[in-house]
């Protein structure tokens, strides 16, 4: 092919790009008018590793964005848009995804939900500067908590030092009490990342206060090789094994579990080790493992309801109409209401608007949903209620264990709280490290609550 | 002289390194024995995949980055089509696939890029590599799928006389590792016995006499490609059969990596025995030298059995530049 040829295919092909993108860019991607409404960045990760368990999760959470459209006109009539950023939960492009999306909308981003320690981790220095909040329900730094160092940071409902916590507490439970884990051996087995190793302090302080074995167990990404690691679990024979994974590591966990015949009755998985895409591809071999709840449990309530009729069998509907209920999906709903609520309480203060990132934060750190709110908004018996402060950027500290019967999750255990006499000192200790190293000034409540 | 001396001093210091747990009680017999199985097995798995790369690289002295991505590949349409036929017939079609693909990658992207830069083909298969990862999950999608061969995931127990509670193996570790020893004897048959094969090794050596004499080199990278992608096929089967098909599976056959770089790039007895040392290697690292390494150094813990793979590699390079069985390269200056 002669240069000039060459040259003109290049043009042409240039151009057809230039003009996908063009089309790209004003299509379903509902951020770019300067109307009244709401921007919700999404930042899911629907391919690679951790796929099976992102895709439910990102459903869940951008169904229920549309349905408070269908359903309710948007916020207080600010009407939702949004936009989907995959991250593959690699952190470099998490962070380049907020880079991207923070801007947008008419008045910013609202908030960011990254669905990754890692990103959070990452996103955590640069929120404060860009006035965004970061709610990571579940997930992210544990003593984000503490709101008089962590303003932005908002891990609602639950942290992994309270996983762990009630973790502890259970199997003392079925010993007859924390003092019979004495002289036991219990194993993590953890994602050798952020998110794996964020429950090993507290875990540390609890083997050193009861006098049980704390045999830690990295895994590497993405957690499909665990051979040796299992080989060490049959060699140490430990009590209990607490999963910390993800995504294909917690089923690659229980094929192992049984192909080195340790009984999953003794394993014991955090809430993002406990769903259906973790068991199921495990088979009849998952039987009898249990797995901490957070929040949602699989199931249907009134809000399902709603979103088939308003969402589904209008065909608005992101994923599988079976896929309805289950574990992740139920949490990307919750996830994508936390936010959603955090906005309209924003708006009592400053008016059914588009709110700024600033004034969402406000909301967010004054969040009251008791038992009659969740009810009202179709998710009763899904979650505890949720009440934030200044100080505590939680709002809950509860969990229950579920068990896998070989064909659905089933709660086999009454609700435990996290024991707020181990957890809060320590909470306190690693935020104001954290303030010295990074040189945060530390709120004054009594003062700053109302900014 | 000096190079034998290397090698010697290195074999010494590696097969010390392997006896020490059991030497010094470190480690109980049957205990041990299990993680030697173990790497043993997994070793078997990254030469599988080692074998593509090196099918492939002998062939059209293209390195195909693309091997983890036609495992994963041809994994997921096993799966995904065994959901709807009988898995002899998915696995048949699948095979169908991967001839298909060859086909393409020959003519889209070997046969524009012919006496190219070997980093100029590098690169290519890498963009192949995106391209099938992508394209695979677009189609057959990215949850977790299963092959059931219909093999026992229950353990057995051998040996119970001899050792403390006996010596664990699995089924499907057996299954997979005489599914190996016979996909290697076929190959072994096929390059040696038949026309193809001899025309393949041929081009293998000199790819401008193979031409010179009518071998058509367009049909050889078709016919290298097809076997490389029924290895991926074998390889994802195994591997999918035993933890499941999904994403992560290419990600693992980059542990063919230091495989090659170990055994030598034109080998496929060095693939097999690098395969074997590096899972045997990296096992081993992991379960007696990591909880050592962690206390001594006081580090921040963590697996090391991804990254030992590749130390293992390069201890090798420092004493043998072109792998265990790699053909020496001597430019006359």
């Amino acid at each position: 092919m002669k240069l000039v040829e060459r040259m003109r295919v290049l043009a042409v092909s240039a151009g057809a790009v230039a003009a996908i993108m063009a089309v790209a860019a004003s299509g379903p991607v509902q951020a770019q008018s300067k109307a009244k409404e709401q921007f919700f960045p999404v930042l899911p990760y629907r391919t690679g590793a951790y796929a099976p368990n992102g895709v439910p999760w990102a459903n869940g959470y951008v169904d229920y964005l549309k349905l408070v459209n269908a359903r309710d006109g948007g916020i207080g009539g600010v009407k939702i848009t949004y936009e989907e950023c995959e991250t593959g939960y690699d952190t470099a492009r998490g962070v380049e995804c907020y880079e991207r999306l923070k801007g947008k909308g008419p008045t910013g981003a609202t908030l960011f939900q990254p669905l990754s320690t890692g990103i959070t981790f990452a996103l955590t220095d640069k929120a404060p500067g860009d006035k965004v909040p970061l709610v990571t329900a579940g997930y992210g730094r544990a003593d984000a908590v503490d709101g008089t160092v962590f303003k932005w940071n908002f891990p609602l409902g639950g942290t992994y030092w309270d996983a762990a916590d009630i973790l502890v507490q259970h199997v003392g439970k079925i010993e007859g009490g924390l003092d019979k884990l004495k002289g036991k051996k219990i194993a993590l087995v953890y994602h050798d990342s952020p998110y794996g190793k964020e429950p090993i302090p507290l875990l540390q302080l609890r083997a050193k206060m009861h006098g049980f074995n704390l045999l830690l167990l990295p895994v590497t990404h993405p957690g499909v090789e665990q051979k040796a690691t299992w080989l060490q679990i049959r060699q140490q024979r430990p009590d209990y094994v607490f999963l910390w994974g993800w995504g294909v590591m917690n089923s690659a966990a229980l094929k192992e579990a049984v192909a080195t015949g340790y009984p999953r009755d003794k394993m014991y998985g955090v809430w993002w080790s406990g769903a259906e895409p973790d068991v199921i591809p495990a088979g009849d071999g998952a039987k009898g493992y249990h797995a901490l709840v957070f929040l949602a449990p699989a199931g249907q309530g009134q809000v399902h309801k709603d979103m088939i009729k308003y969402v589904y069998d209008k065909g608005q509907g992101t994923g599988k109409k079976e896929e309805i209920g289950e574990v992740l999906y139920n949490r990307g709903m919750v996830s994508a209401m936390l936010g959603v609520e955090g906005v309209k309480r924003a708006q009592f203060k400053y008016g059914k608007k588009p709110l700024t990132g600033e004034q969402v934060r406000w909301g967010l750190e004054n969040l009251a949903l008791d038992a009659a709110a969740i009810k009202k908004l179709g998710f009763e018996g899904f979650m505890d209620p949720i009440q934030t402060t200044c100080v505590d950027h939680e709002g809950s500290h509860s969990s229950r264990i579920e068990t896998w019967d070989g064909k659905k999750w089933n709660i086999t255990s009454g609700t435990y709280e996290s024991d707020s006499q181990i957890i809060k000192p320590l909470i306190k200790e690693s935020a104001a490290k954290y303030a010295a190293e990074k040189k945060i000034p530390v709120r004054d409540c009594a003062k700053d609550a109302s900014n | 002289m000096k190079r034998n001396r290397n090698l010697i001093i290195l074999c010494v210091f590696l097969l010390a390194g392997l006896i020490m747990p059991l030497a010094t009680g470190a480690s109980d017999p049957g205990f041990y024995i299990e993680v030697l199985l173990g790497g043993l097995m997994a070793g078997v798995l990254y030469s599988l995949v080692a074998l593509g790369f090196v099918l492939i690289f002998k062939a059209s002295g293209v390195f195909n980055f693309a091997q983890g991505a036609m495992v994963l590949f041809a994994a997921l349409s096993v799966a995904r089509m065994a959901e709807v036929m009988p898995l002899w017939l998915a696995t048949l079609l699948a095979i169908g696939i991967m001839i298909a693909f060859a086909f393409i990658v020959e003519r889209l992207v070997l046969r524009p890029l012919v006496n190219q830069d070997p980093v100029v083909l590098l690169m290519a298969t890498l963009g192949v590599t995106y391209f099938l990862n992508g394209f695979g999950q677009a189609v057959w999608g990215s949850d977790i799928y299963e092959i059931n061969l219909g093999i026992a995931k229950e353990p057995v127990m051998i040996l119970q006389n001899l050792f403390q509670g006996g010596i664990l193996i699995n089924k499907d570790d057996v299954a997979a590792a005489v599914a190996a020893v016979v996909l290697v004897a076929l190959l072994a048959l096929f390059f040696q016995k038949t026309k193809t094969g001899r025309a393949l090794r041929a081009v293998a050596d000199d790819h401008l006499a193979a031409q010179s004499i009518g071998i058509p080199l367009n049909r050889i990278w078709v016919i290298v490609w097809s076997v490389a992608g029924v290895v991926a096929l074998v390889a994802g089967v195994i591997w999918g059969a035993k933890l499941g098909v999904q994403f992560s599976v290419s990600q693992v056959a980059l542990k063919a990596l230091p495989v090659v770089i170990l055994g030598g790039f034109t080998s496929i007895p060095g693939a097999i025995l690098g395969g074997l040392i590096i899972g045997v290697g990296e096992k081993m690292a992991e379960v007696f030298l990591a909880p050592i390494a962690v206390k001594a150094f006081d580090l921040a813990g963590g697996g090391i059995e991804n990254w030992f793979a590749y130390v293992l590699a390069l201890l090798f390079l420092l004493v043998l530049p072109e792998g265990l069985f790699g053909e020496k390269h001597i430019d006359r200056v």
